[in-house]
């Protein structure tokens, strides 16, 4: 198997994590709402899906819990971000060492434990295209956030919910005035942020590497964060960031087995490093981001 | 009277220390146009919140159409029947004119986008409803306002201040439409306080003072005097009169100035050419959402224009168009910004504090430190020559009211003696007390030989103070207009952008 | 439209005027909400609350010794959250604390990784004042990307962090690895001239403590008394304000970002040229994320800082005694931390709100 094999194969699997984490925050920011506790989010999620699947409850319910859980821990966030008007990037903060911690306390006796993942499944006919058709053979996870990603372009493309989201984002005062609840839409926003980073924290923990170590999140919830705004809250371009970067984090695995002579350091920051780098190309278009940003995005709403 | 549509009694709301509505009586007929009037502060805006229930009131009954209504929600008041025109628009502009109908009209997109066209044709409200709103003008807008609030069938709409973002001509097609409403059964409760207006089109006037109801009349028995000393309660002030001065040297000079702001939604200046000597007010009109904000940041310094881009701004005989807003202070440069809190003050610090913002070059600093003891004095001196109403200097600027604050940064401006004094929107929120001392304030400086530019949407304002008008649309502005031998109409033709091509601004 | 019972449920209402009670009240309150909610959590776990408590709580003041330790831990967290404070107040959010804290940590090993024979009292000064480049340089990296690029301070500022904890990897594990380590990532042992010199004796408290307080001494007179520091409140409070007044928002941005990279990577050389003696991989246990929640729990003041770094300080002592005395993993001290910081932003809404209880009834509705 080459590299580029290597990589088509697993860059799906990769990405999924990126992909929901990011997709949860997009809906959260798109109604106005920044929250920064995507990576304890995800913590939380990871340890409470490890924890049931090694004892045998089974993937089905591993992912339910870590989407309750989460979206309760981040229910925990909308109390202080919106109920008590507190700075959001020091709320968000607080839950992500809140989220950690409690991962790490919950985590302690499974360190360095195993379980199963999940089968892969073939998309018939496409999967057997010579080169790309490993792209097509994917775990039921994958396809299920495909599924997300399209349904979340559609509502925000075509339906109404989609369009009270954005306009809840855009100008709150507004929202309000023509009759919306704006909390009541940015705590629903929050909630399915929440849910989404507990199934992202679980695809990594007993999915796409089923081993659990305390830290294993290791900065893909920030990275999630970056791909919103690398796709400038677009969900199509959120999809093709989380593709990128789950070949760039399979790239140090396949530089390794082609036996590159490059530190295995360098290797596994190249996902902050390109996070960084990409970064800056986007934002430095000043006029993209005005023209896609969420207007009021990380400002608590008083009427 | 047949029973009326809507009736009030004893509504009252208060925010903190501030009664802005006691115990407000109201009875709005059907197939009628009733004026809520009264000026800045006197509670309208508070009473139509009320009212399409995006506030709730602390005590008092509504009656509609015979039965107890409560006034709980927006959403509730549109399934009674009421829609509401915001004054400044509820409208979100990265959605199209059709999704932002939708937000609020029931039905599929291709559907309203027909009902949109249909209505526009029969009301004179002609949008593109697949527009996105950021791309139209502030007319425009208002009419997608309208729009939305008929769609729901209302049989009450109410309109706030609807004619301040129109030109005069447009506000007789407005008349004109509002009229075809009322007789196709439509009620509509107005609220403005420009007398002329309310005389011309309303069928009834309630007038609202302090947050009370001072008088309920026929506004056709009554002139515009006497409805004015309903609306203030004492006589209206006498304008001052302005000396004639011979024009002293340019302290301001723009020459053919274009600008494309990095901001998607902002308005792109071109060929924008004025100046203003010592001794002379200069007034640029037209309605807000044309360029105002734009021109004002880049005469201020907050926005610079771009290093190729030598020679089109000159204060002082000097070129600054890529200088910041420090350095044209230092050139005798004092600025009073529309938004008084967020940006002409900090809402969250003391008054002392907020006169170091731009007064601290009056000796203000010692070695690199706050002198607090210099800095209370000169805020107690600003407090006491403008006439701040405050608790004192220690209050943060976000409590006081904003006729106060508004003097209070017109003070500090002025205590800076600028050579060039620069006044966007000067009596915006202001009541008519604050206002008229801020405008002889003006125009005595002008007499002692400042050099004064403002920006108003306000016309009866820019003929008082001004001794030329030019007025901005679309980023192009109209030739200098002498104030003497101008009509308001001429200034209205311009303001819906007649003759501002370029060609004919130079002839 | 709303979910919430809203008729009954109290509002937040703005305050006329900030409440000095509310400011001083809100971090102690926040302890005291935190403390019980975590006891709750250990009663769950199984732990005796009473032996948590007093491991955490009272041990680390029951000796001078551990009294000591907590100092010596408290040095580091005031010093970068001071730094860190004045970015939070002109809102640039500065969170890479921790790889500024790194780089200074590796900038100021290189001196006696390299030049290991060298001898003189002056090699600890220097080594602090590498070790505060290079936090400033770290930082540095984010104000340019900042202030041209536009790019999120929080994201790049984080992301380098996880990237200083790489190349502090790379270094131990290769070039820097100490040859007699028996393969352990970690440098060579420092000699005695790149320590810096003990305060008090029979401890391990050193002078970096005296640089501490007097970095907290000019953080008070640069926030509370300094003109430029008035303009960077500014800015923070109200940035088209600042523009309107002509102040520099990038100069403002570079200048936080140094500040805080500054007081981090000092307080990552002190700490390898104080208790560590040698570079080693567990040179931080999150400093740089802990002084977030001190420099918030200090209310960004330099003086309610003090307090708060040295409460933080007790937390991490504590919490290393509890895990020996009452069996407590050490991940609760971050939930600790966590919880304090959401309770204190709680309590703090307090400082410029109140709750209103809703009237009554509201006649009008029917």
């Amino acid at each position: 198997m080459n590299a580029i094999d290597f990589i088509l194969a697993g860059m799906l699997g990769a990405a999924t994590p990126f992909l929901l984490a990011a997709l949860g925050e997009l809906v959260a920011e798109r109604a106005g709402v920044l929250n920064l506790g995507v990576e304890g989010l995800m913590a939380f999620g990871a340890v409470l899906a490890f924890i049931i699947v090694y004892h045998g409850g089974g993937h089905f319910l591993g992912f339910v819990a870590a989407g309750l859980g989460s979206a309760v821990l981040s229910l925990v966030f909308a109390v202080v971000a919106l109920g008590f008007r507190a700075n959001q990037v020091a709320t968000g903060l607080a839950i992500g060492i809140l989220g950690q911690g409690l991962s790490a306390l919950f985590g302690k006796t499974y360190e360095s434990l195993t379980v199963k993942g999940l089968p892969k499944l073939a998309f018939p006919w496409l999967s057997e295209i010579p080169v790309l058709g490993s792209l097509f053979i994917q775990d039921i996870v994958v396809w299920l956030s495909l599924a997300a990603t399209l349904a979340l372009w559609g509502m925000f493309a075509y339906t109404k919910t989609g369009l009270v989201v954005r306009a809840v984002g855009e100008n709150p005062k507004a929202a309000h005035a023509i009759g919306y609840s704006v909390t009541s839409v940015r705590v629903f926003a929050i909630a399915f942020g929440g849910a989404m980073a507990g199934f992202a924290g679980a695809y990594a923990a007993v999915v796409y590497t089923p081993l659990w170590a305390d830290g294993m999140i290791a900065g893909r919830g920030w990275i999630a964060i970056a791909l919103v705004v690398f796709g400038t809250w677009l969900t199509g371009r959120i999809f093709l960031g989380a593709c990128l970067f789950g070949a760039v984090s399979l790239m140090g695995l396949a530089a390794q087995a082609t036996g590159l002579d490059v530190p295995s350091q360098l290797l596994s920051s190249l996902p902050y490093l390109v996070t960084i780098i990409v970064l800056g190309i986007i934002s430095a278009d000043r006029r993209l981001l005005k023209l896609n940003g969420v207007a009021s995005l990380g400002e608590p709403f008083e009427r | 009277m047949t029973d009326p549509l809507l009736s009030l009694r004893g509504i009252s709301k208060s925010y903190g220390q501030i009664h802005a509505n006691q115990g407000i009586d109201l009875d709005v007929a059907p197939r009628s146009i009733h004026a809520i009037l009264g000026e800045n502060g006197a509670g309208k805006s508070t009473l139509m919140k009320l009212i399409y229930g995006v506030e709730q009131p602390d005590d008092g009954t509504a009656i509609w159409e015979g039965e107890p209504l409560s006034l709980a929600s927006p959403a509730q008041a549109r399934r009674k029947g009421i829609g509401m025109v915001f004054q400044h628009f509820s409208l979100f502009e990265t959605l199209t004119v059709v999704e932002n109908i939708r937000l609020v009209v029931k039905g599929r997109t291709a559907d309203l986008t027909e009902r949109i066209r249909t209505l526009g044709r029969d009301f004179g409200l002609e949008v593109d409803p697949l527009a996105p709103v950021h791309a139209l003008s502030v007319g425009e807008r208002q009419r997608v306002e309208i729009i939305r609030c008929l769609m729901t069938n209302p049989k009450l709409l109410i309109l706030d201040e609807p004619t301040s973002v129109l030109p005069p001509q447009s506000v007789d097609k407005l008349f004109d439409t509002l009229r075809r409403l009322r007789d196709g059964g439509v009620s509509i409760l107005f609220i403005s306080h420009k007398l002329e207006e309310i005389r011309a089109i309303c069928d009834h006037a309630t007038i609202l003072r302090g947050g009370r109801v001072t008088g309920n009349v026929d506004p056709r028995d009554h002139d515009a005097h006497d409805l004015a000393c309903m609306m203030i309660g004492r006589d209206m002030p006498d304008p001052m009169p302005a000396l004639p001065l011979s024009g002293g040297e340019k302290r301001l000079e723009i020459i053919g100035l274009d600008h494309q702001p990095d901001d998607p939604f902002a308005v792109r200046l071109s060929n924008i050419s004025l100046s203003v000597r010592a001794g002379e007010i200069l007034g640029i009109a037209g309605i807000s959402g044309n360029g105002q904000s734009e021109l004002a940041s880049l005469i201020s310094g907050e926005a610079v224009l771009p290093r190729e881009q030598r020679d089109r701004i000159y204060m002082m005989g000097k070129d600054v168009g890529t200088l910041g807003a420090a350095a044209r202070r230092q050139r005798g440069f004092a600025f009073v910004p529309e938004d008084r809190l967020g940006r002409g003050a900090v809402p969250e610090m003391s008054l002392v504090l907020n006169s170091l913002l731009t007064a601290h070059p009056l000796g203000l600093l010692r070695h690199g430190l706050v002198d607090r003891a210099s800095a209370r004095a000169l805020t107690n001196e600003c407090i006491r020559q403008y006439d701040v109403r405050t608790s004192g200097p220690e209050a943060e600027a976000g409590a006081l009211s904003g006729g106060n604050l508004q003097k209070f940064i017109v003070g500090r401006e002025i205590m800076l003696s600028p050579k060039l004094l620069f006044v966007a929107q000067p009596t915006w929120g202001v009541d008519i007390g604050a206002a008229t001392a801020i405008r002889r304030r003006l125009i005595t400086l002008r007499n002692e030989g400042m050099a004064i530019l403002v920006i108003s949407e306000e016309l009866e304002e820019l003929f008082e103070l001004c001794d030329a008008i030019q007025v901005l649309h679309h980023g192009r502005l109209s030739p200098p207009l002498a104030t003497r031998d101008t009509r308001p109409e001429e200034i209205g033709r311009y303001m819906m952008g007649a003759h501002s091509s370029p060609e004919k601004a130079v002839a | 439209m709303s979910v919430l019972p809203a008729a009954f449920l109290p509002t937040l209402v703005r305050r006329e005027r900030a409440s000095l009670a509310a400011t001083l009240l809100a971090p102690p309150i926040a302890l005291a909400v935190a403390t019980i909610l975590n006891l709750g959590l250990y009663v769950l776990l199984g732990r005796d609350p009473i032996a948590v408590v007093h491991a955490m709580l009272l041990e680390p003041f029951l000796s001078w010794t551990s009294f000591s330790e907590v100092l010596l831990k408290a040095a580091p967290l005031l010093l970068i959250a001071q730094g860190l404070a004045i970015g939070f107040r002109a809102k640039v959010f500065n969170i890479g604390a921790e790889g500024q804290f790194i780089l200074g940590a590796i900038f100021a090993s290189a001196i006696p990784v390299w030049f290991p024979q060298a001898t003189g009292q002056w090699i600890w000064p220097l080594m602090l004042l590498l070790g505060a480049l290079g936090g400033g340089l770290w930082a540095s990296l984010t104000a340019f990307w900042r202030v041209r690029l536009n790019a999120n301070e929080i994201l790049v500022s984080l992301m380098l962090s996880l990237v200083a904890a790489q190349l502090l990897n790379y270094l131990l594990l290769g070039p820097w690895k100490d040859p007699n380590g028996f393969n352990f990532p970690q440098s060579v042992m420092f000699q005695y001239d790149a320590m810096v010199p003990i305060l008090i004796s029979g401890t391990r408290v050193n002078v970096s403590l005296l640089l501490t307080l007097a970095f907290s001494a000019a953080a008070w007179v640069f926030m509370q008394k300094s003109f430029t520091g008035y303009k960077l409140q500014v800015g923070g409070l109200a940035p088209r304000a600042a523009g309107y007044a002509g102040f520099n928002e990038g100069w403002a941005i570079w200048l936080s970002l140094l500040i805080g990279g500054f007081a981090a990577g000092l307080a990552g050389a002190a700490e390898v040229a104080g208790p560590l003696g040698q570079l080693q991989r567990s040179i931080s246990t999150g400093y740089g994320y802990a002084a977030i929640i001190v420099a918030y729990l200090g209310g960004l003041h330099p003086l309610g800082i003090v307090f708060s770094a040295l409460l933080m300080a007790v937390l991490y002592i504590g919490g290393d005694n509890a895990m020996v005395s009452a069996n407590l993993p050490i991940a609760a001290v971050r939930v600790f931390q966590g919880s304090l910081l959401l309770a204190y932003l709680i309590a703090v809404a307090f400082v410029r709100h109140r709750l209103e209880w809703p009237r009554a009834a509201v006649r009008s509705q029917s």
